[in-house]
């Protein structure tokens, strides 16, 4: 529905319960239930970023100046193949799931039946726009549910684009836009939903969870934290270095909840890992990177300043070793290294989301680890060497969201793996059959015969039947019969 | 009653044995569930007595319900706990060769597990299990109102398990509130939907996951039936999941019952003549079935049945016995939807019957209803049984049969909207507190050096062709012989 931009509606309270009114009243009627339907907009959401990329492309680029080849990869590229799965497992994911009984419940057999939760609401970030929105989205459609989505605010033509090509391409009387910052999202998040899945901040995801408390609704938080990369000097360093640079400042210029934050090494290995490092930063941005097409801009003035703040900090200004310009009328921000910064900085005490990377250099990695988790857990951690015994530690003593070994962010693409976060991090995952089961309730469903029933069962009560049950409860076949026997 | 300002040093101590790497051991969590299991055993008059204590219930009902299913609980724990521990490789595409992912489960830290007073022992022990077997140390606040079991299980937790790493804090609201403002790996709360919210809201200020399994007027739908067995049978489980469930008093006990309206008054005399026969002509000296909790609770029941409109509506029972906190099984033919006791969970020995025109009539009573733990359908209809699967929601859906789908471990028990959401019960008792982290490997040998700036046309091509696993397109691309489009 086009609105005229003078005379917009406020989307208020009222608003907020009048939109919830009308989409019960379209989830009740059973139409996002049938395979149909959600095939049909799953192919048609398919559409909006086969048809309509270059729209997409220049959208994403006037809110965050980023480069083609990255809004490609990261969000245009996976939102198709996500439809793309749930196209072709919806099938057997709305199958129901046969389990088998014991003979506590003899004779019974039993399934858990998927269903949809309901009316469900979507808060995307800023940093992939299209693709923090669209790919719940997908879940949430498979699944069958009707979806509320509220695209981020801070980037008005990707979140205009998304509201004017849902409501074109998709069923508006099921899937809706709304559109706003605070006070519009503060008016959702006073309605009943049935799941609301976030990502964002730490600090929003805990109104977004209080707001859900008062309803009792289940969420999921995809959050961030401070993903550190533990380098050792065992490894193949060209590869490593392309990965780490990649992972960083090829991600929406470091502004990625899964971007590697911070880098710990051997103070011996510190050295030759800055050295390649600088050497691929000038290979990718050239000699000045403020010039560099290829480099994502800062969102907007407040991150601007608040990375301006991490390095202007006292203690941080003078282990600057690489980078540091920066143009705040063009909020371009160059990659920037910094060795041995204090563990009280403010650096290190806030996920930094920008192109800002602190190397951390200690005499044995091992004892880095425990120095990761007293962080608080982070949404991935990431480690490069060729020691198994190293590789085993981290898997057995880190806890992340999801860890990659010799990699970074690569498993964000992997539909197999379920992507969220733990303890500050976040709760709840996605991607994949993970997306489906996130928006879906999974019933059980018991069906019980008539052949036989233990009258022990039931009262009135006795030592007698006191044994059956014990028979029963333990699941052994013989003790039944034998009490049984002793029964009849 | 634990003193307030002592609950620091037990927690850090509870987190330092979570620090210290101790409870991941697979010994470890193998000795605290046979600890478990010989607490079971040896202390089971001791729970039985507690139980009559509080809440008046014969050691059979206490066994089927309680020690029983905790048993059978920790044995599968003990069996299965090396396939619960062990990573799940996860299929890669051949673009990813010779990457290998999997997801790792591992404990969530320090778990807060808040239990009801109805089932003191199972609603306790039951997510301790699956804590602990998930490598968790573990806090148990177990409800006050039922001080006997609560007392015993202070006493007797510190002896058979690591008391440095399980806890039991006892208390009150005080204490609970006191419990909520700490920093929780989890929190796994049984109990009423007010309380549920203020566990949420307080899990909010840290980002803590939570579990709340709670309750809802459970609905037994009774349709038709022709064979006289088949009858008995089914009056049985009815009866059986509601006055022969801590009277009434369980979260899965049957709320209401409806039936088509031709059917009633058969159903209502088989449901009288059972009754009496699984209580006695005078039920009030029945040992087989539970009091009620407390006075409050006793009350809380009188008041519903006083109600006027409600008291002319009693069609068996409805004698209570306020020095015993008893009272006796009662059915109630149609009393008003607009009473308390059609409007909130009954939670008591209860039993309204609706009656409706036709019997597929009850999809839409259910469906303009709060969502319920679980739904109880009692017929042969197969077109019946699929309608109530796919046309309503709730935790579950038992056909034949109420209760007992807590003792089956191979389904999932837990509620949706407002019963809650997280579930538990066999592995999903492992899951509930468990983080599954994903973990991918990959090779340092090979590379899509595509990937990685600067941009150019010819990296987006391969990009876009890797990207949807077009490995042709990809070939295409690569001897250039297809370009960006």
């Amino acid at each position: 529905m086009a609105e005229d931009s003078e005379t917009k509606k406020v989307f208020d309270a009222e608003a907020a319960a009048s939109l919830m009114k009308e989409l019960r009243g379209t989830y009740a009627s059973g139409k996002t239930r049938s395979y149909e339907w959600r095939v049909a907009q799953l192919k048609n959401l398919m559409k909006i970023v086969d048809d309509h990329e270059k729209d997409i492309l220049d959208a994403i680029r006037a809110d965050l100046s980023k480069p083609e080849q990255e809004s490609y990869i990261a969000e245009i590229s996976i939102i198709k193949s996500s439809c793309t799965r749930a196209l072709g497992e919806l099938n057997r994911w709305m199958k129901p799931e046969k389990v088998k009984t014991s003979i506590t419940t003899f004779p019974s057999s039993a399934e858990i039946v998927s269903e949809p939760l309901g009316v469900v609401l979507i808060i995307g970030a800023w940093n992939f726009p299209l693709l923090l929105a669209l790919d719940p989205a997908i879940g949430a459609i498979a699944a069958g549910n009707a979806v509320v989505l509220k695209p981020s605010e801070l980037c008005p033509a990707t979140s205009s684009l998304i509201a004017k090509l849902v409501g074109k391409y998709l069923d508006s009387s099921c899937i809706k836009v709304v559109e706003g910052a605070v006070a519009e999202t503060s008016a959702l998040l006073e309605q009943k939903w049935d799941k609301i899945f976030f990502t964002g901040s730490g600090r929003v995801g805990r109104i977004v969870m209080a707001a859900a408390a008062k309803h009792l609704t289940p969420v999921a938080l995809e959050l961030g934290g401070k993903c550190p990369v533990v380098v050792d000097s065992d490894i193949n360093l060209p590869v490593a270095i392309r990965r780490i640079a990649g992972g960083k400042w090829a991600s929406n210029n470091g502004q990625a909840c899964i971007a590697p934050d911070y880098i710990i090494t051997t103070k011996d290995f510190a050295p030759k890992l800055i050295d390649a490092l600088k050497h691929e930063l000038e290979a990718w941005y050239g000699k000045d990177p403020l010039e560099s097409k290829d480099l994502a801009h800062i969102v907007n003035s407040n991150h601007f300043a608040r990375l301006a703040k991490l390095l202007d900090d006292d203690k941080v200004s003078g282990k600057i070793i690489h980078g540091g310009q920066r143009d705040k009328a063009n909020l371009k921000f160059a990659p920037t290294i910094l060795l041995d910064v204090p563990e009280d900085s403010l650096v290190m005490n806030e996920e930094i989301f920008g192109p800002l990377l602190p190397i951390l250099t200690v005499d044995k990695l091992e004892d880095s680890f425990d120095m990761i988790t007293s962080r608080g857990k982070p949404l991935a951690a990431y480690l490069f060497t060729n020691n198994k015994k190293l590789k085993e530690k981290f898997v057995k003593t880190v806890s992340a969201g999801g860890l990659v070994i010799n990699d970074t962010v690569l498993h964000f693409a992997e539909k197999t793996l379920p992507f969220g976060g733990v303890g500050e991090s976040g709760m709840g995952s996605y991607h994949g059959k993970f997306s489906y089961e996130a928006f879906s309730h999974r019933k059980s469903v018991l069906y019980r015969g008539f052949a036989g029933d233990a009258s022990a069962r039931y009262p009135p009560y006795s030592d007698r039947k006191l044994k059956l049950l014990k028979a029963l409860l333990s699941g052994s076949v013989v003790g039944v019969i034998l009490a049984l026997i002793g029964w009849s | 009653m634990a003193e307030i300002e002592n609950l620091e040093p037990d927690l850090e101590e509870l987190r330092e044995s979570y620090r210290s790497g101790k409870t991941k051991e697979a010994s470890w969590r193998k000795s605290q569930l046979k600890g478990l299991l010989t607490l079971l055993k040896e202390q089971e008059k001791d729970i039985f007595k507690a139980l009559e204590q509080d809440l008046g219930k014969h050691y059979a009902e206490s066994y089927r319900d309680e020690v029983g299913t905790l048993t059978k609980s920790v044995n599968l724990a003990l069996s299965s706990l090396k396939d619960w521990m062990s990573s799940r490789k996860a299929k890669l595409p051949i673009a990813a060769f010779p990457s290998t992912a999997e997801v790792f489960p591992e404990p969530l830290g320090l778990v807060l597990i808040i239990s009801s007073w109805n089932f003191p022992f199972g609603l306790s022990l039951e997510p301790v299990i699956g804590a602990i077997a998930a490598g968790n140390s573990v806090v148990l606040k177990p409800s006050e109102l039922a001080p006997a079991s609560s007392s015993l299980l202070a006493k007797t937790i510190p002896t058979y398990l690591d008391k440095k790493a399980v806890k039991v804090i006892e208390g009150g609201a005080a204490v609970g509130e006191h419990l909520l403002r700490c920093k929780w790996d989890k929190i796994f709360f049984t109990g009423n939907v007010r309380v549920g919210r203020i566990v949420m809201t307080a899990a909010a200020n840290h980002l803590t996951p939570v579990t709340l399994e709670l309750g809802g007027k459970c609905p037994a739908i009774f349709d038709s039936f022709s064979s006289s067995w088949d009858k008995e049978m089914v009056i049985k489980r009815v009866l059986g999941g509601k006055f022969g469930a801590c009277a009434g008093q369980a979260c899965i006990a049957i709320d209401y019952i409806l039936v088509q309206e031709g059917f009633a008054p058969t159903l209502l005399e088989l449901l009288r003549n059972m009754t009496k026969k699984m209580f006695g002509e005078n039920p009030r000296e029945t040992k087989s079935m539970a009091r009620i909790i407390n006075k409050q609770h006793f009350l809380r029941l009188k008041n519903i049945l006083d109600d006027p409109s409600v008291q002319s509506c009693i069609v068996h029972g409805g004698g209570v016995d306020e020095d015993n906190l008893f009272i006796e099984p009662t059915i109630l033919m149609n009393p008003p939807l607009k009473a308390s006791i059609m409007t909130d969970e009954i939670f008591g020995p209860l039993l309204p019957i609706i009656t409706l025109k036709k019997i597929e009539d009850s999809i839409e009573f259910i469906n303009s209803r709060p969502k319920a733990l679980a739904i109880y359908v009692f017929t042969k209809n197969e077109t019946l049984k699929r309608r109530i699967i796919s046309e309503t929601s709730s935790g579950s859906v038992t056909f034949n049969d109420a209760i007992i789908q807590y003792a089956a471990d191979t389904i999932p028990f837990g509620g949706v909207g407002e019963s809650g959401f997280g579930r538990y019960h066999g592995k999903f008792s492992f899951d509930t507190f468990t983080h599954e982290k994903a973990i991918l490997r990959r090779s340092l040998l090979t590379e899509f050096w595509f990937r990685f700036p600067p941009w150019n046309d010819f990296k987006l091509a391969l990009t876009k062709s890797a990207y949807s696993f077009d490995y042709f397109g990809f070939l295409l691309v690569l001897m250039g012989l297809k370009k960006n489009s």
